[in-house]
């Protein structure tokens, strides 16, 4: 047979054909060119966005540290803007107040539902828990916090009834609520990762299903769980319109769960939708607890991947 | 067959078989010290049958090696020693087998209790990401050991029997996924002599290791079988016939014959057994 191939009766070289094709300096050559730095451009712009962001927040908080200095702001225990006071604790105990009751929340409930998920549930069931779950995650948080006042608020009311209508509690809960599926899902998907052939080798010793997902697979799946939860924690740091709407508007330094208090995002809400003047110590304030919430949540996310990476077990 | 397959508990399900033509008497020898007795072994996952009417008893402290061909059931039967199998949740199965004269089977055995007896080693070596001492402890300590000085006993034994003990000695709190394949298999090897088995079950141990961990295997084999009762599948017919007392052959399902492994290698009785060993297929 001959080398070639036959069209409407001509024969044709493929390889000439490629020779003339390539020949041509093409429109496709140039875009093959210019694709690259279109696409670093679009992975630039959020690099530029959050530096944009860091820069801002620099320079308005040294605004802000030259009328009132970082000692007092760090170490004061009063936060009352309105008077002059920026003790910055009681808004940074507030949003950990609300952070510590999320995490107990939301940790024990998610690693539960991720077990159930990832060992216990056949597929039927799985496939019907999972997106349920994950709906969760988007519900607008805006409703999470009219859920909180006006449901979660009441019936924590019928058990305690000295709580008050705006409450840590309340709005920690359902902050945790709202990071389960977070939870659930990265640790399911990290259990899921470990592989039959290890929950096989148990099973062969005699291991019953608890000691397996307790004594093998959780240990082995173990730093996608901590990273999920400190995702989840990071996430809850950052949490603004539950708490804004639920926990109240009170900067109280205190660990009493029944109170009211505010958060560093609540406040940033507070005053940044209110009406304080451009360019007063106020208006600078906000960049200065901004910072400050961009440093927690950041530090949060470093030990998540830290601890991903130094806790991965090969397997 | 949907009533069947709606049975949650596979345990003895009397049905009937479509191919119940295996002749019993040649491959049933009584043997006084047989130590699993296979009888009459069905084997359906959800509607495809994979074992036909196996029956075969397995001698004490012997090598048994189980060869076929891929996708023959052979490690499907050796899974069903122990019940792993069962952790697929479509199979069923019917028939008997009776662990020292006990019906692994009833719904009064426990099968945590069994694989204590029935130890096994798997295919691709699967230590825990832990380290080669509390892979090897893991056994004992579920099932409540958890004296330090006994562990520490327990795992210098198991890994002496398993041959690498002078190996990892110094290097018993280092993970086990830095060894080598070999090595990592013999952890694997001394992780299920550390329950003090009574049969060991080895599902094609050696096809992941180079020719040098599987030599040192197969020689672990030998010195186990003082000890162990050993059910050995394998690929390697050589294999079978270097370290096995006695070998099955099992094809599409059917156990076709079972004799001593020199007696099945040298004289098979069976045309299907002879075509196989001989290369003719498979």
């Amino acid at each position: 047979m001959d080398k070639g191939l036959q069209s409407e009766g001509k024969m044709i070289d493929v390889q000439q054909m490629i020779e003339r094709n390539k020949n041509k300096k093409s429109f496709g050559e140039r875009i093959e060119k210019i694709i690259p730095f279109f696409l670093l451009l679009c992975a630039a712009v959020s690099v530029l966005t959050t530096v944009g962001i860091l820069f801002t927040l620099l320079r308005e908080s040294i605004g802000f540290f030259s009328n009132v200095s970082l000692i007092d702001f760090y170490t004061g225990t009063s936060w009352s803007p309105w008077s002059g006071e920026y003790g910055v604790a009681p808004l940074i105990g507030g949003t950990l107040l609300i952070t510590l009751i999320a995490t107990l929340v939301a940790v024990p409930l998610g690693l539960m539902s991720a077990i159930f998920l990832s060992e216990y549930a056949n597929d039927k069931v799985r496939r019907v828990i999972k997106p349920v779950l994950e709906v969760l995650a988007g519900i607008p948080t805006v409703v999470y916090g009219y859920f909180a006042l006006t449901f979660i608020t009441p019936m924590f009311q019928a058990f305690i009834p000295d709580l008050g209508i705006f409450n840590a509690l309340s709005g920690g809960f359902v902050v945790g609520i709202m990071i389960i599926p977070m939870v659930a899902s990265l640790s399911e998907d990290a259990m899921n990762s470990v592989p039959n052939a290890l929950r096989e080798g148990a099973y062969g010793l005699g291991a019953t299903k608890l000691e397996v997902v307790f004594k093998v697979v959780l240990p082995a799946a173990l730093s996608g769980i901590i990273a999920s939860i400190v995702l989840a924690i990071s996430r809850a740091i950052g949490e603004t319109m539950i708490v804004t709407i639920a926990a109240g508007a009170t900067p109280n330094l205190t660990f009493n769960p029944t109170e009211s208090i505010q958060t560093m995002t609540a406040f940033i809400v507070q005053a940044a939708t209110g009406d304080t003047t451009f360019g007063s110590t106020i208006y600078y304030s906000l960049y200065a607890v901004g910072m400050t919430l961009f440093v927690f949540t950041l530090v949060m996310n470093l030990i998540a991947q830290y601890i991903s990476r130094k806790f991965r077990e090969e397997y | 067959m949907n009533k069947v397959m709606e049975e949650k508990t596979n345990k003895n399900v009397n049905q009937g078989t479509k191919k119940p033509e295996v002749k019993k008497e040649g491959i049933k020898k009584e043997n006084a010290n047989s130590i699993i007795e296979v009888n009459d072994l069905n084997l359906w996952y959800g509607s495809d049958q994979a074992l036909y009417e196996v029956s075969m008893d397995v001698p004490e402290k012997q090598v048994t090696a189980i060869i076929g061909p891929s996708g023959c059931g052979k490690s499907t039967f050796l899974k069903t020693l122990n019940r792993m199998v069962e952790m697929v949740p479509i199979v069923k199965t019917s028939g008997s087998i009776k662990y020292r004269d006990q019906e692994i089977f009833s719904s009064k055995y426990k099968e945590e209790y069994l694989r204590t007896k029935v130890g096994m080693v798997f295919q691709k070596p699967n230590p825990f990401p832990k380290s080669v001492y509390d892979n090897v402890a893991y056994g004992p300590r579920i099932h409540g050991i958890k004296k330090k000085e006994i562990l520490d006993q327990i795992v210098e034994k198991s890994l002496k029997g398993a041959a690498i003990w002078d190996e990892l000695k110094d290097r018993l709190h280092e993970n086990a996924y830095g060894l080598s394949g070999g090595q990592q298999q013999r952890v694997c090897i001394a992780r299920a002599l550390a329950v003090e088995p009574d049969v060991i079950l080895m599902d094609e141990p050696t096809s992941a290791l180079d020719p040098i961990s599987t030599a040192k295997v197969e020689e672990l084999v030998q010195e186990l079988k003082e000890k162990y009762s050993i059910i050995i599948v394998t690929h390697n017919m050589q294999q079978a016939a270097r370290i096995s007392d006695k070998t099955a052959f099992f094809l599409n399902g059917e156990l076709i014959e079972f004799a001593d492994t020199d007696d099945l290698f040298q004289n098979p009785h069976d045309k299907r057994t002879e075509d196989y060993i001989t290369g003719r297929f498979g």
